[in-house]
């Protein structure tokens, strides 16, 4: 392989990699912070039972949701003639599963380590309840970007999943991941090393533009 | 048989152990006197692993001498490799070509015909390019090129991947194209992905029988063009433990395994995956 069509190979797995976990990362945001919000602020029935789920799903083994989604996406399985089985989309479905519970666990440890008046004050204040609960994220906004940062590097870090869902197909849903596993069965550890590399570059630029939001919001508070 | 697969699992995680003070039978390219003993690394391809041959013929082969085995399975392509690195000690491999230049380079002590199976194309039952009544497996293949049908490819370097490269580079078709699937997995998993996107493929027949849950069928099979023969090859390096190679080449071509090999398969798929071949060239 040339020089010039290696370096093509390794820009389109990082945009296919980033792609598949920037989106299911918002994705799961987006679920993610007001499940937790929910969890942590009202008290209901089975809310211990489904804070103790919530806990568990932040230790699922990816393998485990990959092999899940693949039987759902499957030609056999229940959602099969949506055609998303070794497709981006269908990797984005197991990685936003993978990455909700750890959002939405770290978002109601989040939000229950505030003060525990701090609502029944912002009510007080005459706030409303879409206030309150923007208030609240301000409040909590150190540990929620926590949550998105941990969130998004379980899911650009697993490889189970988006095997068995993606199937690694060339040009098509490899990613960085799968094609440091397929180098290295094939015995060629430059170019898994070099992946290796690209995929720590790339977390870490993720990863800076989070930190940057998150320690200009500490240095705010501070002042 | 699951108890068996524990107990190779534990025996491989057990061996890096003493590997430390292994290696004791020979230091040099000439053959041990003594009964070989020690640990001895088989490099193989993912078709004997995944066929489950190696579950049967591995522990038997240590239970008849002192020799303990460790398996890698890779692609053959990688698994040559390693013998000429000296990182195995025997090879079992399915790749002619690749093994005729790894003898030529005077990396190997002997060169054993032990078995073959043959390739067979599999595809959806539909079969939309017509493959089945092309009349081989050159046109079946030129079928599926025109018609730009899905076709899933190993891409992996390994034996059946060099095996099927050959087909189209004889089919005068040089594949490429969103209709050409590249997964560089292994045959498993690219059956599965093949009968999933009704995908043709190249596969191994054992392979084809052991993976359960295909669509697909076998369209084209037989011929002299399919046919996929397995050489044992005892390597040459400094440092390899030479005893326990020539023990299991001697081993796996002799009478009683190779009835064994002739008979695997048969009462679990109702056919034989392997034809033994000891004694050819």
């Amino acid at each position: 392989m040339s020089a010039l069509t290696a370096a093509a190979l390794v820009w389109e797995l990082v945009a296919r990699t980033a792609t598949v976990s920037v989106s299911a990362t918002a994705i799961a945001m987006a679920i993610g912070v007001p499940a937790g919000t929910a969890l942590g602020m009202l008290r209901f029935r089975g809310q211990r039972a489904a804070a103790t789920a919530v806990n568990t799903g932040m230790a699922l083994p990816t393998v485990v949701v990959g092999l899940v989604v693949a039987l759902v996406l499957f030609r056999s399985g229940p959602l099969g003639s949506l055609d998303l089985i070794y497709t981006v989309r269908g990797m984005i479905i197991a990685q936003v599963l993978i990455a909700a519970p750890l959002i939405t666990g770290i978002t109601m440890a989040a939000i229950q380590a505030l003060p525990e008046e701090l609502p029944d004050q912002l009510r007080a204040l005459g706030a409303n309840r879409r206030q309150l609960v923007v208030r609240l994220w301000l409040e909590a906004r150190l540990p929620l970007l926590a949550a998105v940062m941990a969130g998004f590097g379980h899911a650009v870090s697993e490889v189970g999943a988006v095997t068995i869902v993606g199937g690694n197909i060339h040009g098509q849903t490899q990613v960085l991941t799968t094609a440091i596993v397929e180098d290295v069965g094939k015995g060629d550890f430059r170019p898994a090393l070099a992946y290796g590399a690209v995929l720590l570059l790339l977390a870490f630029a993720v990863n800076a533009v989070l930190t940057s939001v998150q320690q200009r919001g500490a240095a705010w508070a501070r002042s | 048989m699951r108890v068996r697969s524990w107990a190779i699992t534990v025996l491989v995680a057990a061996v890096p152990a003493t590997t430390a003070c292994g290696s004791d039978s020979s230091g040099s390219d000439t053959a041990a006197t003594a009964a070989p003993s020690g640990q001895m690394i088989l490099a193989t391809t993912t078709s004997t692993r995944d066929s489950g041959l190696l579950d049967t013929l591995v522990p038997a082969f240590e239970d008849a001498g002192k020799c303990s085995v460790k398996t890698v399975a890779v692609g053959s392509g990688q698994a040559i490799d390693l013998g000429a690195r000296g990182q195995a000690d025997v090879l079992l491999v399915h790749s002619p070509d690749a093994e005729q230049t790894f003898m030529n380079q005077g990396r190997g002590a002997s060169r054993l015909a032990v078995m073959h199976n043959d390739f067979v194309l599999v595809g959806p039952p539909a079969d939309q390019a017509k493959a089945a009544g092309a009349g081989g497996i050159e046109p079946a293949l030129q079928a599926i090129a025109r018609t730009k049908a899905a076709f899933a490819s190993r891409a992996d370097e390994s034996g059946t991947h060099a095996k099927e490269l050959k087909l189209w580079k004889q089919a005068g078709v040089t594949p490429s194209g969103s209709w050409y699937i590249e997964t560089g997995q292994g045959m498993g998993p690219t059956l599965t992905i093949a009968s999933q996107k009704r995908a043709y493929t190249l596969s191994d027949r054992g392979t084809v029988l052991a993976t359960q849950n295909l669509d697909g069928k076998i369209l084209v099979q037989g011929g002299q063009a399919l046919q996929n023969p397995y050489h044992v090859i005892v390597v040459k390096h400094p440092g390899t433990n030479v005893g326990c190679a020539q023990a299991f080449s001697r081993w796996i071509t002799s009478a009683p395994t190779q009835r064994v090999i002739g008979s695997f398969g048969k009462r679990r798929y109702g056919q034989a995956l392997f034809d033994p071949d000891a004694g050819a060239t």
